[in-house]
Protein backbone atom coordinates (compact mmCIF):
# COMPACT_ATOMS: atom_id res chain seq x y z
CA UNK A 1 0.00 0.00 0.00
CA UNK A 2 2.85 2.34 0.91
CA UNK A 3 4.72 2.07 -2.40
CA UNK A 4 1.47 2.01 -4.35
CA UNK A 5 0.63 5.40 -2.80
CA UNK A 6 4.15 6.63 -3.46
CA UNK A 7 3.99 5.73 -7.15
CA UNK A 8 0.54 7.27 -7.45
CA UNK A 9 2.07 10.55 -6.34
CA UNK A 10 4.74 10.17 -9.02
CA UNK A 11 2.26 9.93 -11.91
CA UNK A 12 3.27 12.40 -14.60
CA UNK A 13 6.97 12.20 -13.80
CA UNK A 14 9.65 10.90 -16.17
CA UNK A 15 11.03 7.63 -14.89
CA UNK A 16 13.31 4.90 -16.15
CA UNK A 17 12.14 1.40 -15.36
CA UNK A 18 14.84 -1.26 -15.39
CA UNK A 19 13.50 -4.79 -15.76
CA UNK A 20 14.95 -8.03 -14.46
CA UNK A 21 15.81 -8.99 -18.06
CA UNK A 22 18.07 -5.88 -18.15
CA UNK A 23 15.78 -3.96 -20.52
CA UNK A 24 15.54 -0.33 -19.40
CA UNK A 25 12.65 1.86 -20.56
CA UNK A 26 12.30 5.58 -20.06
CA UNK A 27 8.87 7.16 -20.12
CA UNK A 28 6.22 9.17 -18.36
CA UNK A 29 4.52 7.35 -15.51
CA UNK A 30 0.90 7.08 -16.59
CA UNK A 31 -0.50 4.81 -13.90
CA UNK A 32 0.27 2.16 -11.34
CA UNK A 33 -1.87 -0.48 -9.62
CA UNK A 34 -1.88 -2.51 -6.42
CA UNK A 35 0.55 -5.05 -7.91
CA UNK A 36 2.89 -2.17 -8.80
CA UNK A 37 2.26 -2.95 -12.45
CA UNK A 38 3.36 0.18 -14.31
CA UNK A 39 2.01 1.86 -17.38
CA UNK A 40 4.39 4.19 -19.19
CA UNK A 41 3.68 6.65 -21.98
CA UNK A 42 5.94 8.19 -24.58
CA UNK A 43 8.49 5.46 -24.02
CA UNK A 44 11.97 5.06 -25.43
CA UNK A 45 14.27 2.17 -24.74
CA UNK A 46 17.62 3.14 -23.17
CA UNK A 47 19.79 0.89 -25.35
CA UNK A 48 17.72 1.08 -28.55
CA UNK A 49 20.18 -0.80 -30.77
CA UNK A 50 20.08 -3.84 -28.53
CA UNK A 51 16.27 -4.03 -28.61
CA UNK A 52 15.18 -3.31 -32.21
CA UNK A 53 11.74 -4.85 -31.64
CA UNK A 54 10.92 -2.03 -29.22
CA UNK A 55 11.44 0.70 -31.81
CA UNK A 56 7.80 1.55 -32.42
CA UNK A 57 6.56 0.98 -28.88
CA UNK A 58 5.43 4.28 -27.40
CA UNK A 59 3.12 3.14 -24.60
CA UNK A 60 3.47 0.00 -22.57
CA UNK A 61 2.25 -1.94 -19.59
CA UNK A 62 4.96 -3.48 -17.41
CA UNK A 63 4.14 -6.32 -15.06
CA UNK A 64 5.18 -5.35 -11.53
CA UNK A 65 6.88 -8.68 -10.88
CA UNK A 66 9.50 -8.08 -13.57
CA UNK A 67 10.67 -4.68 -12.37
CA UNK A 68 14.16 -4.44 -10.89
CA UNK A 69 14.43 -0.66 -10.43
CA UNK A 70 12.39 2.45 -10.95
CA UNK A 71 14.87 5.28 -11.50
CA UNK A 72 13.62 8.75 -10.76
CA UNK A 73 15.09 12.03 -12.02
CA UNK A 74 17.50 13.24 -9.29
CA UNK A 75 15.59 16.46 -8.70
CA UNK A 76 12.21 14.98 -9.48
CA UNK A 77 11.49 13.94 -5.93
CA UNK A 78 11.16 16.17 -2.90
CA UNK A 79 13.60 14.53 -0.53
CA UNK A 80 12.87 16.83 2.38
CA UNK A 81 11.13 14.65 4.90
CA UNK A 82 7.66 15.79 5.78
CA UNK A 83 6.16 12.56 7.00
CA UNK A 84 7.99 9.48 8.12
CA UNK A 85 7.47 6.12 9.68
CA UNK A 86 9.56 5.19 12.73
CA UNK A 87 9.69 1.69 14.08
CA UNK A 88 8.52 1.69 17.70
CA UNK A 89 11.31 -0.55 18.95
CA UNK A 90 14.00 2.06 18.12
CA UNK A 91 12.45 4.95 20.02
CA UNK A 92 14.33 6.16 23.11
CA UNK A 93 12.30 9.25 24.01
CA UNK A 94 9.24 11.06 22.75
CA UNK A 95 9.58 14.69 23.84
CA UNK A 96 6.24 16.37 24.37
CA UNK A 97 5.45 20.08 24.56
CA UNK A 98 5.60 21.28 28.20
CA UNK A 99 1.83 21.58 28.51
CA UNK A 100 1.22 18.49 26.41
CA UNK A 101 0.30 16.33 29.35
CA UNK A 102 -1.67 16.96 32.51
CA UNK A 103 0.97 15.48 34.78
CA UNK A 104 -1.24 15.32 37.87
CA UNK A 105 -3.97 13.47 36.02
CA UNK A 106 -1.38 11.09 34.62
CA UNK A 107 0.10 10.51 38.07
CA UNK A 108 -3.34 9.65 39.52
CA UNK A 109 -4.14 7.35 36.61
CA UNK A 110 -0.80 5.58 36.96
CA UNK A 111 -1.36 5.09 40.71
CA UNK A 112 -4.79 3.63 40.05
CA UNK A 113 -3.51 1.30 37.37
CA UNK A 114 -0.62 0.15 39.56
CA UNK A 115 -3.14 -0.75 42.22
CA UNK A 116 -4.86 -2.96 39.65
CA UNK A 117 -7.90 -0.70 39.20
CA UNK B 1 -5.47 -0.16 -15.83
CA UNK B 2 -5.08 -2.05 -19.07
CA UNK B 3 -8.61 -0.97 -20.03
CA UNK B 4 -7.36 1.82 -22.28
CA UNK B 5 -5.26 -0.71 -24.17
CA UNK B 6 -8.43 -2.50 -25.23
CA UNK B 7 -10.16 0.71 -26.32
CA UNK B 8 -7.82 1.80 -29.10
CA UNK B 9 -8.61 -0.29 -32.12
CA UNK B 10 -7.29 2.48 -34.37
CA UNK B 11 -6.26 0.92 -37.66
CA UNK B 12 -5.79 -2.51 -36.08
CA UNK B 13 -3.37 -1.27 -33.41
CA UNK B 14 -1.07 -4.22 -32.88
CA UNK B 15 0.36 -5.17 -29.53
CA UNK B 16 3.80 -6.48 -28.62
CA UNK B 17 4.08 -8.90 -25.71
CA UNK B 18 7.51 -9.67 -24.29
CA UNK B 19 7.80 -12.94 -22.41
CA UNK B 20 10.22 -13.90 -19.67
CA UNK B 21 11.92 -16.44 -21.93
CA UNK B 22 12.85 -13.63 -24.33
CA UNK B 23 10.18 -14.36 -26.91
CA UNK B 24 8.47 -11.51 -28.68
CA UNK B 25 4.83 -12.08 -29.60
CA UNK B 26 2.76 -9.68 -31.68
CA UNK B 27 -0.94 -9.59 -32.40
CA UNK B 28 -4.24 -7.98 -31.51
CA UNK B 29 -4.82 -7.80 -27.76
CA UNK B 30 -8.32 -9.10 -27.20
CA UNK B 31 -8.40 -9.65 -23.47
CA UNK B 32 -6.41 -9.43 -20.27
CA UNK B 33 -6.89 -9.55 -16.50
CA UNK B 34 -5.26 -8.33 -13.29
CA UNK B 35 -2.57 -11.01 -13.54
CA UNK B 36 -1.64 -9.88 -17.06
CA UNK B 37 -3.06 -13.09 -18.52
CA UNK B 38 -3.77 -12.08 -22.11
CA UNK B 39 -5.46 -13.21 -25.27
CA UNK B 40 -3.65 -12.36 -28.52
CA UNK B 41 -5.50 -12.84 -31.77
CA UNK B 42 -3.58 -13.42 -34.99
CA UNK B 43 -0.43 -13.78 -32.95
CA UNK B 44 3.00 -14.29 -34.43
CA UNK B 45 6.44 -14.65 -32.92
CA UNK B 46 9.04 -12.20 -34.19
CA UNK B 47 12.35 -14.01 -34.06
CA UNK B 48 15.38 -11.72 -34.33
CA UNK B 49 18.92 -13.01 -34.82
CA UNK B 50 21.43 -10.26 -35.44
CA UNK B 51 20.19 -8.22 -38.39
CA UNK B 52 17.77 -10.92 -39.58
CA UNK B 53 14.18 -11.39 -38.49
CA UNK B 54 11.17 -13.56 -39.25
CA UNK B 55 7.53 -13.50 -38.16
CA UNK B 56 6.22 -17.00 -37.42
CA UNK B 57 2.40 -17.17 -37.32
CA UNK B 58 0.86 -18.72 -34.22
CA UNK B 59 -2.87 -18.02 -34.35
CA UNK B 60 -4.99 -17.44 -31.25
CA UNK B 61 -2.93 -17.44 -28.04
CA UNK B 62 -3.87 -17.39 -24.38
CA UNK B 63 -0.84 -16.26 -22.41
CA UNK B 64 -0.46 -16.95 -18.70
CA UNK B 65 0.36 -13.68 -16.95
CA UNK B 66 3.32 -14.96 -14.94
CA UNK B 67 5.27 -15.25 -18.20
CA UNK B 68 4.57 -11.69 -19.26
CA UNK B 69 7.27 -9.02 -18.97
CA UNK B 70 5.78 -6.19 -20.95
CA UNK B 71 2.76 -5.39 -23.12
CA UNK B 72 3.38 -2.54 -25.55
CA UNK B 73 1.38 -0.65 -28.16
CA UNK B 74 3.04 -0.79 -31.55
CA UNK B 75 2.63 2.67 -33.03
CA UNK B 76 1.38 2.15 -36.59
CA UNK B 77 2.86 5.48 -37.67
CA UNK B 78 6.38 4.36 -36.89
CA UNK B 79 8.74 1.74 -38.26
CA UNK B 80 8.45 -1.44 -36.22
CA UNK B 81 12.08 -2.28 -36.85
CA UNK B 82 15.19 -0.37 -37.92
CA UNK B 83 15.38 -0.20 -41.74
CA UNK B 84 18.67 -2.11 -42.00
CA UNK B 85 17.07 -5.33 -40.73
CA UNK B 86 16.46 -8.12 -43.24
CA UNK B 87 13.37 -10.28 -43.32
CA UNK B 88 14.17 -13.96 -43.91
CA UNK B 89 12.26 -17.22 -44.11
CA UNK B 90 11.38 -19.42 -41.15
CA UNK B 91 13.96 -22.05 -42.15
CA UNK B 92 16.63 -19.40 -42.48
CA UNK B 93 15.95 -17.85 -39.05
CA UNK B 94 15.83 -21.26 -37.36
CA UNK B 95 19.24 -21.98 -38.88
CA UNK B 96 20.57 -18.65 -37.59
CA UNK B 97 19.14 -19.38 -34.13
CA UNK B 98 20.93 -22.74 -34.08
CA UNK B 99 24.24 -21.10 -35.02
CA UNK B 100 23.85 -18.47 -32.32
CA UNK B 101 22.92 -21.09 -29.73
CA UNK B 102 26.01 -23.11 -30.57
CA UNK B 103 28.19 -20.01 -30.51
CA UNK B 104 26.88 -19.11 -27.07
CA UNK B 105 27.52 -22.70 -26.04
CA UNK B 106 31.18 -22.67 -27.08
CA UNK B 107 31.73 -19.23 -25.51
CA UNK B 108 30.33 -20.56 -22.25
CA UNK B 109 32.65 -23.58 -22.43
CA UNK B 110 35.64 -21.28 -22.91
CA UNK B 111 34.59 -19.21 -19.89
CA UNK B 112 34.06 -22.19 -17.60
CA UNK B 113 37.61 -22.12 -16.25
CA UNK B 114 36.79 -18.69 -14.76
CA UNK B 115 34.39 -20.37 -12.32
CA UNK B 116 31.55 -17.91 -12.87
CA UNK B 117 28.21 -18.96 -11.52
Amino acid sequence: MLFFSYFKDLVGQEVTVELKNDLAIRGTLHSVDQYLNIKLENTRVVDQDKYPHMLSVRNCFIRGSVVRYVQLPPDGVDLSVRNCFIRGSVVRYVQLPPDGVDVDLLHDAARREARGG
Amino acid sequence: MLASALDDDDDVGKTLVLLRDGRKLMGTLRSFDQFANAVLEGACERVIVGEQYCDIPLGLYVIRGENVVLIGDLDTEREELPPHMIRVSETEIKRAQKVERELRGTMRKRMEFLDFD
